[in-house]
C-alpha cells in the first residue's frame, strides 16, 4: 500500500503569522491566535527571558555549576508549553528550562541538576513534566511510551517531545518517529533548529530540504515554524496537539531559531561563528516581535508592560534567593533511591560513609 | 637526545594526534566538535586548520555513526581515531563497540582487522553534572577483542596514544579528564614501553598500591602522606587494563605482601574487582592480608556537590592500608 506524500510534506517556508516587526503577515496559513493567547504568550515570554538571563548570571556567581540558555528561543519554550492541556505531557531537554517553567514547575527546582544537588529537582508526575533529558534524542522514545501507554489507557493525553537540530541525527530521533507513526502514538515532535549543536553547523547535521521533512519517511506529517514568532508557533503546535488527540497520530515540528549565545557559559562561539552573524538575528528577537504586534493593537500598554517586567523580577528573585541557598545534600540520599530495597551492600556502603560524615563531624 | 617540555596532559594528546597523522596519511580523527571548535577539550585544537577538513572533521551528531563509519573506514586501509564526547555519550555507540568494533577479527578469523582508536574523555572530578563522569572502563574491558588504557601522565598520554594509533586492533582510549589540565615535564616518546605495560610509580616496601587512570595521583598523594606517617609504600599505574600487565602487578605485590586496590569506578563487578581476583590467584601465598579495595560505591555517579563522596580519597586508601592486618597493630 502506498500513500499519498503529499500531505506529509512541510510548507515551502516556514510558517508565519507576523514578521519580525510585529506586523501580521497576509493570506497566513494560520489564523491569529486570540488576544488572551497571546498576553499570556507574553508574560511568560518576558519571564521566560528574564530567567535565562538571571541564570547567566548565577553562573557567573558560581551559584550554578554551568547554564545551556534559551535566549533567542523563549518563543518556542513558551508556546510548547501553553499548547499543552493539564494532563498533557511535556520532555524537555536541558536547554528546555523555561518551557519546563512556563508549564508550571518552579524554576529553582528545575535548576536544581544545574546547581548541583541532584540530577532532577522537580517531581514529573506533579506537572507531567520528564525529567530533562541530557542523553541526545533518548527522551523522544520515552515520550511516545508515555504516548501509547496513554492510548491503551484510554486517556486523551498528547505528548510535547522536544529536541535540538543536533539530536535528530541520532537514531532514537529516527526510532521515535519511526514508533510514533506505527502506533498513532499522539505525539508532537518538537525540534528546535538553533543552527548549531555546540560548534557544528546545520549544514553539517542535515543536507535534507529541512528537518520538518524527516517525517515524511516515517509516514509523519512535517511542518515549519518560524521560531521566533510565539504566534505562528500557538497555532502550529496547537494543531499538532489537537491531531494529535483527535487520534491522527504524530506530527513533526520544526522551528527555526538560533541561539543568541553560546552552547554554554563553558563554551566559546568565537570559535566557530562570527558576531554578526548573530547580530542579525537580534531584530527577529521573539520578545521585541511580540510586544510590537500587542502595542500595536492596543493589547499592550506601559502600565501592562511595567507589570509583566515586575512579575519577571519576582521570579528572578525568588531564583537569586532559592539558588543562594547553600543546602548541602544528605550523602545519604545517594544510597537511598537506587533500589526500592537497598541491597545488602549498598546497606553497608551507605553505613560506612555515616560513619566518616559522623567521624569529620566530631573533629 | 631527549627533548623535554612542559605540557598538560591535553597537550600531549594533541601533540600525539598531530604527530602520528603528519607520519601516517592514513590517519583521520572524527567526532562531534573536533573540527574547527577542536573539541571541547580542546585536544583536537588546530589539527582542522593545520592538516585540513579530510584528516580531521566533524561528523553528524551520533556515536554508533561515528564508530560505525569508523569500522568501515579501518576495513578500507585507514586508521581512524574517533572522539566520544564524554564517557556517557558513548553508550548509543555500544552496539558497534561491542558487535563489531570488538569481534571482526575473530569472526574473520585474523582477515579483517581494525586499527581503530575510541578516545573517551572519562571519569569525574571535575564537577560535572550526570551522564559526564562515568567511569565505564569496566564495560569494554568485560568485551574481548578491546584493548583498554587509561593513561595518569601526560608523558604516557602521548606514549599511549601513539601506540594506540599503531596497534593492529582497536583501543579505548580514557582519558581521566580531571587530569587534562596538569601540567608536567614530558619527553615526548613514542616508543617507550606502551600498551600492556605498567609501570611502578613509586617504589614501597610495606604495601603496594594498585590504580590507574584518574586514581594514580590519589595514590601517590596517599602513598606520600604514608611516608611521613613511617609507612612506605609501593604505587604501581597499571596504565594498560587490557592487555593487563601480571607480572609487573604480582611482582610488586610479592616485594611486599599487601595490596589495595584504587579505582574511581564502582566496585562491583569491575575492572577493580578483576584485579583483585587476578593477584589473589597468583600471588596468595605471598599476602599478609585480604587485598583492600578503595572503589566508588555501587550507586550512579553523584551530582556535584556529593562527588566527594564516591571519589577515592587520601583518607579512605590510608585507612585501607591500615587495615591490612599489620603485626604491630
Ligand atoms: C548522546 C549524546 N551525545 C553527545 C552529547 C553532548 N552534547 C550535549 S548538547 C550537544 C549538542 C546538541 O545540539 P542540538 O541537538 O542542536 O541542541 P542544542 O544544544 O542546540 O539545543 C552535544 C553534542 C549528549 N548530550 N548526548
Ligand atoms: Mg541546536
Amino acid at each position: 500500500m502506498t500513500r499519498d506524500p503529499d500531505h506529509l510534506l512541510p510548507s515551502d517556508r516556514p510558517v508565519t503569522l507576523m514578521d519580525h516587526r510585529g506586523v501580521a503577515v497576509e493570506g497566513a496559513a494560520h489564523a491569529m491566535p486570540a488576544p488572551e493567547a497571546l498576553l499570556t504568550a507574553f508574560a511568560a515570554l518576558v519571564t521566560g527571558r528574564r530567567i535565562n538571563d538571571q541564570a547567566y548570571a548565577l553562573v557567573r556567581q558560581g551559584r550554578l555549576a554551568v547554564y545551556p540558555s534559551s535566549h533567542g528561543q523563549e518563543a518556542c519554550q513558551v508556546a510548547a508549553a501553553q499548547v499543552l492541556a493539564d494532563g498533557d505531557w511535556l520532555f524537555p531537554t536541558y536547554r528546555d528550562t523555561v518551557a519546563a517553567v512556563a508549564r508550571g514547575v518552579d524554576p529553582v527546582e528545575v535548576l536544581v541538576l544545574l546547581k548541583g544537588d541532584w540530577h532532577s529537582g522537580y517531581d514529573p508526575s506533579e506537572h507531567h513534566v520528564a525529567p530533562q533529558a541530557t542523553p541526545l534524542a533518548t527522551q523522544l522514545l520515552h515520550a511516545v511510551g508515555v504516548a501509547h501507554a496513554a492510548r491503551l489507557r484510554g486517556e486523551p493525553t498528547v505528548v510535547m517531545a522536544m529536541c535540538g537540530d543536533g539530536a535528530t541525527s541520532e537514531g532514537d530521533f529516527h526510532e521515535a518517529l519511526n514508533f510514533a507513526a506505527v502506533f498513532r502514538a499522539p505525539v508532537v515532535f518538537f525540534v528546535q533548529n538553533n543552527e548549531y549543536a555546540i560548534s557544528v553547523p546545520l549544514a553539517r547535521q542535515s543536507v535534507a530540504p529541512s528537518l520538518a521533512h524527516k517525517g515524511i519517511g516515517y509516514g509523519v506529517p512535517g511542518e515549519r515554524v518560524d521560531g521566533n514568532d510565539t504566534a505562528a508557533l500557538l497555532a502550529v503546535l496547537g494543531t499538532a496537539v489537537d491531531r494529535a488527540r483527535a487520534g491522527e497520530g504524530p506530527q513533526l515540528v520544526e522551528a527555526h531559531t538560533y541561539r543568541m549565545q553560546a552552547h554554554t557559559n563553558a563554551d566559546d562561539a568565537t570559535r566557530y561563528r562570527q558576531d554578526d552573524e548573530v547580530a542579525a538575528w537580534v531584530e527577529r528577537d521573539p520578545v521585541t516581535r511580540l510586544e510590537a504586534y500587542l502595542c500595536e493593537h492596543d493589547l499592550l500598554d506601559d502600565e501592562r508592560l511595567a507589570a509583566f517586567a515586575a512579575d519577571a523580577e519576582e521570579v528572578a528573585a525568588a531564583m537569586r534567593v532559592g539558588l543562594s541557598e547553600d543546602v548541602t545534600p544528605d550523602p545519604a540520599d545517594l544510597f537511598a533511591h537506587v533500589y526500592a530495597v537497598p541491597t545488602p551492600q549498598l546497606v553497608e556502603q551507605a553505613a560506612l560513609v555515616a560513619d566518616e560524615v559522623a567521624r569529620e563531624g566530631g573533629h | 637526545m631527549p627533548q623535554f617540555e612542559k605540557l598538560t596532559m591535553a597537550q600531549a594528546l594533541n601533540r600525539a594526534l598531530r604527530d602520528a597523522m603528519a607520519d601516517d596519511p592514513s590517519v583521520v580523527m572524527f567526532g562531534e566538535d573536533v573540527g574547527p571548535l577542536g573539541g571541547v577539550f580542546r585536544i583536537t585544537d588546530g589539527l582542522t586548520a593545520e592538516l585540513g577538513e579530510d584528516r580531521c572533521f566533524d561528523t553528524p551528531l551520533a556515536e554508533s555513526g561515528i564508530v560505525g563509519m569508523a569500522v568501515g573506514m579501518a576495513m578500507n586501509g585507514m586508521r581512524p581515531v574517533v572522539e566520544m564526547q564524554f564517557d556517557a555519550f558513548a553508550y548509543p555507540a555500544f552496539e558497534q563497540i561491542v558487535s563489531h568494533v570488538a569481534k571482526m577479527r575473530n569472526r574473520t578469523r585474523g582477515r579483517v582487522t581494525l586499527p581503530m582508536v575510541i578516545r573517551v574523555p572519562y571519569a569525574g572530578g571535575i564537577g560535572g553534572v550526570e551522564h559526564h563522569c562515568d567511569s565505564s572502563e569496566s564495560y569494554y574491558a568485560h568485551t574481548p577483542g578491546l584493548h583498554v588504557v587509561a593513561p595518569s601522565t601526560a608523558a604516557d598520554a602521548y606514549t599511549l596514544l601513539r601506540a594506540a594509533i599503531a596497534s593492529p586492533d582497536p583501543v579505548v582510549f580514557l582519558e581521566p579528564k580531571k587530569l587534562y589540565w596538569s601540567k608536567e615535564e614530558v619527553e615526548l616518546d613514542a616508543d617507550r614501553p606502551g600498551i600492556g605495560t605498567a609501570a611502578v610509580r613509586r617504589e614501597g616496601t610495606d604495601a603496594t598500591l594498585i590504580a590507574y587512570g584518574p586514581s594514580v595521583p590519589v595514590a601517590l598523594e596517599a602513598a606520600e602522606v604514608a611516608a611521613q606517617e613511617g609507612r612506605s609504600l609501593q604505587v604501581v599505574d597499571l596504565r594498560s587494563i587490557v592487555p593487563f600487565d601480571d607480572a609487573t602487578v604480582c611482582d610488586a605485590v610479592r616485594s611486599t605482601g599487601r595490596a589495595v586496590v584504587v579505582a574511581e569506578a564502582t566496585g562491583f563487578a569491575s575492572v577493580s574487582s578483576e584485579i583483585v581476583a587476578r593477584v589473589t590467584e597468583r600471588c596468595f601465598h605471598s599476602l599478609a592480608a585480604p587485598i583492600r579495595r578503595v572503589v566508588g560505591f555501587d550507586i550512579p555517579f553523584p551530582p556535584p556537590k556529593l562527588e566527594h563522596f564516591q571519589l577515592p580519597g587520601v583518607d579512605r586508601v590510608l585507612d585501607a592500608v591500615d587495615d591490612l592486618q599489620w603485626e604491630d597493630s
